[in-house]
């Protein structure tokens, strides 16, 4: 079994929810990415999602566009992002990782090379965001080769044909965007939420996760009373953002937002 | 690869396919917006009612058929190929962008939507599109990239004077690909009431085969003007190629004439040597960007990279898919011309025509300024003069150290 079906299986034995924090790898710098990822995973993080940093971050709004200038302002490249993975596994190697990013520097490495080499350093599942199944078959087969699970976005938009075929290819768990927008935009309707998790519950027996627009500890608390896990990204890349010349601040703040969704989590 | 094996002609497939190239590459909730537009879309190409429509507003519009022109003394001066041009440049709004933006708005109109996106690199497309919306009463609203914003004033004054509002981007490098993602953004964002006017064949299937079919009018023309001109076919084809929208609408129509020799024109910038270009198709490799496989300008390790082009309309670091596969396959051949060729031939057009060319469409006249003297007096080039050289007034005389 998947380091993620084992993490959502054990969770939902201790009746709890997940909360899958999202960083950048390598912003604001790249020595901060590890120490961060196990702060995060201390304050109460159940996975993490580390974003590959990319140049034209099309589904991305403006804080996690800037995260990733701010990454790449210091070159990161996939390979950088590797070894970063490998680094927090040398202390962590139960809290699963999933690598988050844009199909093209997947693509430049070649759909063989990127799957041995994310399995070999400890990723355990993939969104690629501009990827939808239709065009994923031969990454798919790679993927899961090498034991990575594929996780797709479902959206407010998706039809009945296309929510079962990517609840099909997933596997780990389905990431469902919460609004039509880009990431860290601000209204959620949580009764359209509710409504169309039921439904995707309906076809699958898969995890459902949901993200895009979850900025505070009561949204957090909220959607995890209708779904399986919370993603929680721009709320705390911002953090990140405001403290990036302090590293103290940054961990500290960083750590009172997850510390503060995980309470609201498990106390909802 | 044998042409003779390839289909080049007909496609993409269902899927969006221009063999590896082309496809469906954006998030989930793009997904059913861009399905919705495809099967919208082929409903328009089976409505005679819209069919008839698009050509009223092609012929009372936007004043085409565009003739072609012989350039006589330009022929007689390089003493080779006789040389003709498709005169895009007399359309209304000054380039051939607006026979795409005619189409979509019509398409737009008949979805019902209520609100015009666009991105816009040097301001053709972005005025092309809010003229279309002024036309019809359409809410417009334009991304352009900052750097762009600064150095094309005038052509942003138009949008705005034709009512449409200019979002400046500041994303990223600032140029025209941040003003796709950021139109992109706009559209995820909004996709209920909003139908994004894509200006080139880049981009999520429909919108390389809907752009090309707008486009092809250019080729379809002017086939039926060199046959009745010439009284036969043209020995080459000769057009710049950014996105590459002028040049797939008038290749197209030729593709499968196997005389026609077909050229594609990049932007060498300062030299492919240098790195300072926009050449993908000749110095770049495939990838994916903008919803779309295709040949890329990008780093080892797959971050798109700064493009340069004395041209800003060439200045983007991807190109059509449908051009990727014309390479690939052998039927088209693609090449560069760099900034100073560009410039010369801007010159040379105008000195010896009397017809200023746009700095885009001045790569396509220095490469057939390179060619024709190799040719002989009874052998023809058509150039797609894709559009006319009025915004680029600011770009040449600075060359010059005037300021105007």
């Amino acid at each position: 079994m998947s380091r993620i079906s084992h993490k959502f299986n054990s969770l939902k034995a201790a009746g709890k929810k997940a909360l899958i924090p999202f960083v950048t790898a390598g912003d604001p710098n790249p020595l901060i990415t590890v120490k961060l990822m196990h702060k995060l995973v201390a304050a109460g993080a159940d996975l993490l999602e580390l974003g590959v940093p990319f140049s034209d971050p099309m589904a991305d709004g403006p804080v996690i566009q800037r995260a990733s200038e701010r990454a790449l302002e210091h070159n990161v490249t996939m390979h950088n992002v590797l070894d970063m993975v490998r680094e927090f596994r040398q202390n962590d190697n139960d809290t699963p990782i999933i690598l988050m990013g844009y199909l093209n520097p997947v693509e430049v490495m070649g759909y063989q090379a990127f799957s041995q080499q994310a399995s070999e350093a400890g990723i355990d599942g993939a969104i690629i965001v501009d990827l939808p199944p239709q065009e994923a078959h031969d990454l798919l087969i790679e993927l899961k080769n090498n034991d990575i699970d594929p996780i797709f976005l479902l959206a407010p938009t998706s039809t009945e044909k296309r929510i079962e075929m990517i609840t099909s290819a997933a596997s780990g768990f389905v990431y469902y965007v919460s609004l039509k927008g880009v990431t860290g935009a601000a209204t959620l309707d949580i009764d359209a939420v509710k409504e169309k998790i039921s439904h995707i519950r309906s076809k699958t027996d898969l995890p459902i996760g949901v993200g895009f627009g979850i900025s505070d500890d009561e949204m957090a608390g909220k959607m995890s009373g209708i779904s399986d896990a919370v993603i929680v990204g721009s709320a705390l890349v911002r953090k990140i953002e405001e403290n990036a010349d302090n590293e103290q601040a940054l961990m500290a703040e960083a750590e009172t937002l997850i510390g503060g969704m995980r309470k609201a989590m498990d106390n909802a | 690869m044998q042409i003779s094996d390839t289909q080049l002609t007909g496609l993409p497939d269902e899927m969006g396919h221009f063999g590896p190239y082309g496809g469906v590459f954006v998030a989930e909730t793009l997904m059913k917006p861009l399905e919705d537009l495809a099967d919208a879309y082929q409903e328009c190409l089976n409505d005679e009612q819209f069919l008839a429509e698009l050509d009223a507003d092609l012929a009372n519009y936007v004043g085409r058929p565009s003739p072609i022109y012989h350039a006589k003394r330009l022929s007689d001066e390089l003493g080779g190929a006789q040389i003709y041009l498709k005169r895009e440049d007399l359309n209304h709004t000054g380039a051939h962008k607006i026979n795409n933006t005619i189409g979509q708005a019509l398409v737009a109109k008949r979805m019902g939507k209520k609100r015009i996106i666009a991105e816009t690199g040097a301001g053709q497309h972005g005025v092309a599109t809010a003229t279309v919306a002024a036309r019809l009463g359409l809410e417009c609203i334009v991304y352009m990239g900052a750097v762009d914003v600064a150095r094309q004033e005038a052509n942003v004054y138009r949008m705005k004077l034709l009512g449409a509002e200019v979002r400046a981007v500041s994303s990223g490098s600032k140029t025209l690909k941040d003003a796709l993602n950021e139109a992109m953004r706009d559209w995820v964002t909004n996709v209920d009431d909003t139908f994004y006017i894509i200006g080139t064949v880049a981009g999520p299937h429909p919108y390389p085969a809907m752009v090309r079919d707008f486009q092809t009018v250019i080729g379809r023309e002017a086939r039926a003007q060199m046959l009745e001109t010439t009284g036969k076919l043209p020995d080459h084809l000769v057009a710049c190629v950014g996105g590459g929208s002028n040049a797939i609408g008038l290749f197209y129509p030729f593709i499968n004439d196997d005389s026609v020799k077909i050229v594609g024109v990049e932007a060498a910038g300062d030299g492919l040597k240098t790195g300072h270009h926009a050449a993908p198709l000749c110095a770049g490799r495939p990838g994916v960007l903008h919803g779309n496989r295709t040949y890329l300008m990008e780093s080892d390790d797959g971050q798109i990279i700064e493009t340069h082009s004395i041209s800003a309309g060439l200045d983007y670091p991807g190109v059509g898919p449908e051009h990727a596969w014309l390479k690939d396959s052998g039927r088209a051949e693609y090449v560069a011309v760099n900034d100073d060729e560009a410039l010369e031939a801007f010159y040379k057009l105008t000195r010896t025509e009397g017809i200023i060319p746009a700095l885009e469409s001045s790569h396509a006249i220095a490469q057939a300024v390179k060619m024709a003297p190799a040719m002989s007096k009874d052998e023809t080039i058509l150039i797609n003069l894709s559009g006319r050289g009025d915004k680029d007034m600011h770009t040449v005389a600075s060359r010059d150290g005037i300021e105007i």
